[in-house]
């Protein structure tokens, strides 16, 4: 049955936190103040990227206890719930990429042929971002993230944040597929291996499955789908992103959202 | 299996994208932060430790009243979404209750670097920079009577003070010269936005643009206090080594010409 | 070094005195006038700000100004500024300058007092001007119109517009805003040496031992004088002593030796206790052969009421006549239970204001009394009421008054004491502008080089427009007076107009033109250099009485302002260096300058706005018999002595008073104006369509000289002597009397005075005429059957007690607001808050505040907070730390900044002999916005 209940639900969810964000600073709302790096909640709870403040760790500087323990707490959610949820329900840039996903199979553009970048390039990211980190004495990420950017874009009104945000945009609608999510960002990569065992999951119902494909065709980390029309199983990979697009179009409820709580590879 | 030569591939490989991606991606931070100076919110830790800190959040800016902080975009030569103003458009007003400083995550901005001995925190306790002034631009200096930025200095008569000083050329006259006090003077730039020069005459750089440093081996010899500035450390002499150098100037017999 | 000193004087006042009959003109102004061939040209010029009067010179290329320097030249500044100063270029150049007369108008392009303002003709402007003026003068008669004048009118423009009203409307209805400014330091000086402003000048700066500033911060409003007072203290740091007296810790302590903040109202009681100090303590410090031969003591009445008007007025709420109320009678407090007691009175009694209208009598009394009522102004008694930061030890307190006392009696120490706002403004402002002479006159410390009371001036004319040109409801030129039979012929004959023309009622002073307007007595009013509706106290009533009642008001201004906001029609005026002009400083000094630029737009010079009005009214019109409230036979009518003095009926106001025969004998082309532009005399490259609706090519002739000659007529041999127009083009300004091309230093002091000399009484003559002639009594009422006593080259002693203001701090309303002004801007910014610079080192009125009493209001530095009084409320954000340091009960909040609209909130009360109203006192409570 095809639905795009998850895409709305999602683009509620990420634009409902990018008008608090924005209702913090241009109204002084205290509901959430702050950006994806960090923010607090209703004045009191403190959160973190854990990514971000790894970095400001290996730059050498023990960030504030609410800080880690901000970080702590993002840490143990997205274990638990699947660490890329934020990247298809939080992260505002998905919502940029995704566009450019859906008018590259509008308007078929293909170009996978020319370029070829392995997707395990962002864990490379992620491991260097370390290292210049560490080098630098700055978070490398941080400086350079569109994430923030796009953030501040909305947030603060900055101009030269939509120029990578379009940057991010072109990259992924002519020259690599799901490039920015599926390829590059570390952050995306830093959450895969977090989630990794994360209870949330799409399983897969190989009986039911007819082999028609569409799920390949709307998935940003098509590998994940390796097992498809293969095994029932979870799709265990930590790089789904539990958006739940082949479950939407899955006309043969071969896709479902499901709880893991085994732990195998 | 992999082939060695394979696996010597991938370890070249690897050496490229550390070296170079990590070498582009450094150049890019160095070129993100390639401004001379930048002035950050009252309570920020030393620069270094300030950009390793800070976590980018925009929070102090959020929290300012006064609009004074800004997060730095690609292009300002300021470390990407880390907070900084321009005292020149609108300066550090000092409120009271630090909203900026109490307001960050990270330790970045920490309200212990506006606390002086177990007391509470407090605005004036901050060094976001030094006052500067230069003197030939500074209207005083010539014998006009401005002093706008002495007048709005939240801590007139510690941070400026004026001085005195007979003007010889109309010889009735008295300069009432501004003058800077590093100890007290917090960088709040107020005094940079007064100034009525076309340029301001007075102007706030980052403490350790404004300063000096002198060395440990001389004591003021009429202030107590200043011993405390005495090294205690002592270092270790290496005998052989100035021995060796003395006979070796000594041996060289370079006195008298051919 | 007091010889060196010596020799600078003279030498100075030698080059004053060849540079007056115009033989010495110094290489370095030669230099000047060849820069002329470099493309820009150097011409002096003066600061259009305050009362200093520093000499500046201008640059100017292509018709505009390039850029001012300090005048080397000039003996106030010599060359240097103030900040207001260094932006003499800008002030001219904002980008809002009115440039078309604007007349609010409706959809059908008809006059509408509820239009939006659109620019119309000067024709159309004056015709409306003419229909409204002659409309109010019909139905009310000459007193039916109303002119706001000021202390920043050049003299020649405060000349056409005071003769135009009192010689030919027959209205005194003029009044400046130098009522609001100095109009208490006038009274004092009338009344105690019989002729208006200073003995002394800046020079005294110099020589004298000790400075004590009471109610001036002239740090900051007197910069370029303080500075001169600083290279003195700097110069003889043991022997020269500054004292600084106020309200609230302000830039002037940063120098001074002895601080002293007082309760707000009671440096009378301070005065009292030097003199106190000087009769009980140290008699032996009177100088009894100066006091015997060269005063005599006075006294007036107290129950005079605080200016204001009655509480059965139907306009006050009930709010106001809470305090209203005091005006017709007041329940005593303790402080003045004791310092009334000489008359009778004590704690708790109900003191009837009885005496209200005659205020400014007064009566020659014996020392003894005086004596007697100087009892209780003893140290302690004294130190009690005065004392005004409740944080300060009383023992401190008492130490820094004997030690002020002590320097004031000082055998042999030369004592200055400057004063300005927190004197005038004061509803008792005559009384203690009188009470600096009582000491200085009983130590005989008045009139010498060194030592003397000088009263400084705020804006750049009060004196040479205001005062000495008598642009005032009650005065006439050079210190006559409406009132004065004989004054009113001299003037009448100089102005050569028929004998009865000028009304002998005194016209409505500043605050009465307001209320008049309030009351529908006034329907007309016309605005010129000032912002009577910015400036005001208790504004609420008078911007409602302006926008919503039948009347017509016409703001002439170079820039839109509250006052412009409120009027019906606004006039585009050139400014200082578009026209020629004079300006009057505070030590007498006369200085000139000629235009520079062609004004703006269609902007006009205020003296052509006058003369062209005067071309719409007919003698017919305003010469017949007029009504007159108040004056039983109203005004006669001089149509007959007109026709006898050769004018006829159909002639115009402009044919009789200002392009008459006398003017045409002053030429345009004139040999002074060489190379210059005259907008009134030769009209300007424009051809601004003028009045007529024709291109205005000028009047022909030099009317700013015609003015100049026929004004200095006035003084010339009374006292007031101005040089003739052309020497002051050739000098840095004298000081009058200027008598035989020689300035006068000194007044009153034979050695520099050629009138006191003249007198032959010895080395001083207190030579002044007026109230010289003076009923006799006991110290609390006259006795009029005792002879007159002939004061004739005296000056009067005054005792004047201690006295609360009639608002004070109370539960509900528990802060004193004080208001004043800062460095960065003049009076209410029109001109300085349009230059960038100085907006954006001062871009706001802060209130300040101490900052416990901010804490005990629950108040963060910075946060915004209603100031509320019970005429009206205002926010503005708080100060707890900069510039000024208020006392705990006390807020000062500066009046420069329109959007800070502190005259809201203050009271209307006056000094009821000055009608000067008391910006510096008021209550006020405090909220969080």
């Amino acid at each position: 049955m095809k639905t795009i209940k998850y895409t709305i639900l999602r683009r509620i969810i990420q634009l409902s936190f990018l008008f608090l964000f924005a209702g913090g600073n241009y109204f002084g709302w205290e509901i959430l103040r702050g950006n994806y790096s960090s923010a607090i909640i209703a004045d009191s709870l403190h959160l973190s990227d854990p990514y971000a403040v790894l970095q400001i760790l290996v730059s050498g500087f023990i960030a504030s206890s609410s800080v880690l323990l901000g970080a702590l707490l993002i840490f143990l959610i997205y274990a638990l719930i699947g660490g890329r949820m934020f990247c298809s329900w939080i992260c505002p840039m998905n919502i940029i990429t995704d566009i450019a996903f859906r008018l590259r199979r509008i308007f078929k553009i293909e170009t996978e042929a020319k370029v070829s970048v392995s997707r395990n390039l962002r864990y490379y990211i992620l491991a260097l971002s370390l290292i210049v980190s560490a080098v630098f004495g700055m978070a490398a990420f941080e400086i350079i993230s569109p994430i923030s950017m796009l953030h501040r874009a909305i947030v603060f009104g900055s101009g030269a944040g939509w120029a990578i945000v379009a940057v991010v945009f072109f990259v992924d609608l002519f020259v690599l597929k799901a490039g920015w999510c599926g390829h590059i960002c570390p952050l995306g990569g830093f959450y895969s291996l977090v989630g990794k065992q994360a209870v949330i999951k799409v399983k897969h119902d190989k009986e039911k499955c007819t082999h028609c494909m569409d799920c390949f065709d709307v998935c940003v980390e098509e590998p994940v789908l390796d097992i498809v029309g293969k095994k029932s199983d979870f799709i265990r990979s930590g790089a789904c992103t539990n958006c739940g697009r082949c479950i939407e179009v899955c006309n043969d409820n071969a896709m479902k959202y499901s709880l893991k709580f085994d732990l195998k590879n | 299996m992999v082939s060695r030569r394979k696996v010597i591939q991938r370890v070249l490989e690897g050496a490229v994208f550390v070296g170079g991606g990590g070498l582009i991606w450094g150049k890019s931070i160095k070129a993100n932060t390639k401004a001379d100076y930048v002035l950050r919110p009252p309570g920020a830790l030393k620069e270094k430790d300030f950009l390793k800190a800070c976590i980018k959040c925009g929070q102090c800016v959020e929290v300012c009243p006064y609009d004074t902080l800004k997060l730095a975009e690609p292009g300002d030569g300021i470390a990407n979404g880390t907070p900084f103003f321009e005292p020149r458009t609108i300066p550090c007003y000092l409120c009271t209750d630090m909203p900026c400083t109490d307001s960050c995550p990270s330790g970045a901005l920490d309200l212990k670097v506006l606390t002086k001995e177990e007391e509470k925190p407090d605005i004036l306790n901050s060094k976001m920079g030094l006052a500067v002034i230069h003197k030939e631009s500074c209207l005083a200096y010539w014998g006009i009577r401005c002093e706008a930025c002495y007048r709005a200095c939240p801590l007139i008569d510690k941070a400026i003070t004026l001085d005195y000083e007979v003007n010889k050329r109309t010889g009735m006259h008295a300069k009432l010269l501004p003058v800077v006090h590093s100890d007290v003077c917090t960088g709040c730039g107020v005094c940079e936005q007064a100034c009525v020069a076309e340029k301001a005459a007075i102007f706030v750089l980052p403490l350790d643009k404004a300063t000096g440093e002198v060395g440990d081996h001389y004591i003021k010899g009429w202030e107590k206090e200043d011993e405390k500035r005495i090294n205690e450390e002592v270092e270790k002499a290496d005998d052989d080594k100035d021995v060796k150098s003395a006979i070796d100037y000594l041996n060289d017999d370079d006195l008298i010409e051919d | 070094m007091k010889l060196a000193r010596r020799d600078f004087l003279k030498s100075s006042a030698a080059i004053a005195a060849a540079t007056a009959v115009g033989v010495a003109v110094p290489e370095t102004l030669k230099a000047e006038a060849r820069e002329a061939e470099s493309g820009w040209t150097w011409d002096k010029a003066v600061c259009r700000f305050c009362g200093t009067g520093c000499g500046i010179m201008i640059a100017t290329k292509d018709d505009k100004i390039l850029a001012v320097k300090g005048d080397p030249l000039a003996p106030v500044n010599r060359g240097l500024n103030c900040i207001k100063g260094y932006f003499n270029a800008k002030i001219m150049y904002g980008a809002d300058r009115l440039k078309k007369p604007l007349l609010r108008v409706n959809e059908n392009g008809e006059f509408d007092k509820q239009g939006k303002f659109k620019a119309v003709s000067w024709q159309r402007a004056f015709d409306e001007m003419e229909k409204h003026m002659k409309s109010a003068m019909k139905e009310l008669g000459p007193t039916g119109i109303g002119i706001f004048s000021s202390g920043q009118y050049t003299i020649m423009e405060g000349y056409a517009a005071s003769k135009l009203m009192k010689a030919g409307f027959r209205s005194h209805n003029i009044d400046p805003n130098a009522r609001h400014c100095m109009a208490s330091a006038v009274v004092a000086f009338i009344q105690a040496f019989g002729i208006d402003e200073p003995a002394g000048n800046y020079d005294d700066m110099e020589i004298t031992d000790t400075v004590v500033t009471w109610g001036a911060n002239m740090a900051e409003m007197h910069p370029i004088l303080w500075s001169r007072i600083t290279e003195n203290k700097l110069s003889h740091p043991d022997r020269t002593k500054v004292i600084n007296l106020s309200t609230y810790t302000n830039r002037t302590s940063d120098l001074a030796d002895i601080e002293i903040i007082f309760k707000p109202n009671t440096d009378l009681a301070i005065w009292n206790y030097i003199a106190h100090e000087i009769v009980y303590n140290q008699p032996q410090a009177i100088d009894w052969d100066f006091v015997k031969k060269y005063t005599v003591f006075a006294t007036g009445f107290v129950d005079i009421g605080y200016g204001m008007r009655t509480p059965d007025h139907p306009k006050f709420t009930d709010k106001e006549k809470e305090t209203v109320k005091h005006e017709v009678a007041k329940k005593l407090t303790a402080d003045e239970g004791k310092t009334l007691a000489y008359l009778g009175y004590k704690e708790g009694d109900v003191m009837e204001m009885k005496h209200r209208n005659k205020a400014v009598n007064h009566w020659i009394i014996q020392y003894e009394e005086f004596k007697k009522a100087l009892k209780p102004y003893d140290l302690d008694t004294v130190a009690k009421i005065t004392k005004g930061d409740p944080e300060e030890s009383l023992e401190d307190f008492k130490k820094k008054l004997k030690a002020m006392a002590d320097l004031y009696i000082e055998k042999g120490r030369k004592v200055c004491s400057y004063w300005t706002m927190g004197f005038n403004q004061h509803t008792r402002g005559s009384w203690v502008n009188e009470q600096a002479y009582m000491v200085h006159l009983l130590l005989g410390k008045q009139s010498k080089p060194g030592d003397g009371a000088f009263s400084l001036t705020g804006q750049p004319s009060a004196c040479g427009t205001a005062r000495e040109v008598g642009t005032f409801a009650h005065r006439l030129p050079a210190d006559m007076v409406v009132a004065n039979a004989k004054h009113r012929e001299i003037s009448e004959k100089l102005w050569k107009v028929p004998a009865g023309t000028i009304n002998p009622k005194v016209g409505s002073h500043l605050m009465k033109i307001h209320r008049d307007i309030e009351d529908g007595k006034i329907k007309f009013a016309w605005i010129n250099v000032c912002n009577p509706y910015m400036n005001t106290a208790n504004a609420n009533h008078w911007i409602k009485a302006a926008r919503q009642m039948d009347n017509f008001i016409v703001c002439s201004d170079a820039y839109p302002g509250i006052s412009a906001k409120v009027s019906d029609l606004i006039l585009p005026s050139a400014m200082i260096y578009e026209k020629w002009g004079a300006y009057g400083n505070a030590e007498r000094r006369t200085q000139h300058w000629k235009q520079q630029v062609t004004p703006v737009g269609d902007a006009m010079p205020d003296v052509w706005q006058f003369v062209e009005l005067a071309k719409r009214f007919k003698l017919k019109e305003v010469w017949g018999a007029q009504k007159v409230p108040g004056l039983k036979d109203g005004l006669p009518d001089v149509l007959e002595g007109a026709k006898a003095m050769g004018y006829s009926p159909e002639d115009t106001l402009y044919d009789v008073l200002f392009a008459n025969d006398d003017a045409k004998k002053y030429a345009w082309p004139d040999p002074i104006g060489e190379g210059k532009i005259n907008t009134e005399s030769g009209g300007d490259k424009r051809k601004v369509l003028g009045s007529d609706g024709k291109p205005f090519e000028g009047y022909g002739f030099f009317m700013h000289k015609y003015i100049w000659e026929e004004y200095r007529k006035f003084g010339l041999g009374n006292g007031h002597d101005l040089a003739d127009f052309d020497t002051y083009h050739h000098c840095r300004g004298l000081k009058w009397p200027v008598v035989d091309g020689k300035e006068t230093l000194w007044r009153f002091n034979s050695e520099y005075d050629v009138y006191a000399k003249k007198a032959g009484v010895g080395p001083f003559a207190f030579y002044g005429k007026a109230l010289k002639k003076m009923p006799q009594g006991s110290i609390s009422k006259p006795d009029m059957s005792k002879p007159k006593v002939d004061l004739a080259n005296k000056a009067k002693i005054f005792f004047r007690p201690y006295m609360e203001a009639p608002e004070v701090p109370d539960k509900e309303y528990p802060y004193w607001l004080c208001t004043g002004r800062v460095l960065e801007h003049w009076h209410s910014g029109t001109m300085t808050m349009r230059v960038p610079e100085l907006y954006r080192a001062v871009p706001e009125a802060l209130c300040y505040i101490h900052p416990k009493d901010a804490a005990e209001q629950g108040f963060a530095e910075g946060d915004l907070v209603w100031v509320e009084s019970r005429r009206g409320r205002i926010k503005a954000h708080i100060e707890t730390r900069g510039r000024n340091r208020v006392p705990r009960g006390l807020i000062y909040l500066p009046w420069f900044d329109e959007k800070v609209f502190v005259n809201k909130l203050c009271l209307d009360a006056t000094c009821p002999m000055s009608k000067e109203t008391d910006f510096k006192k008021c209550a006020v409570k405090l909220s969080k916005a």
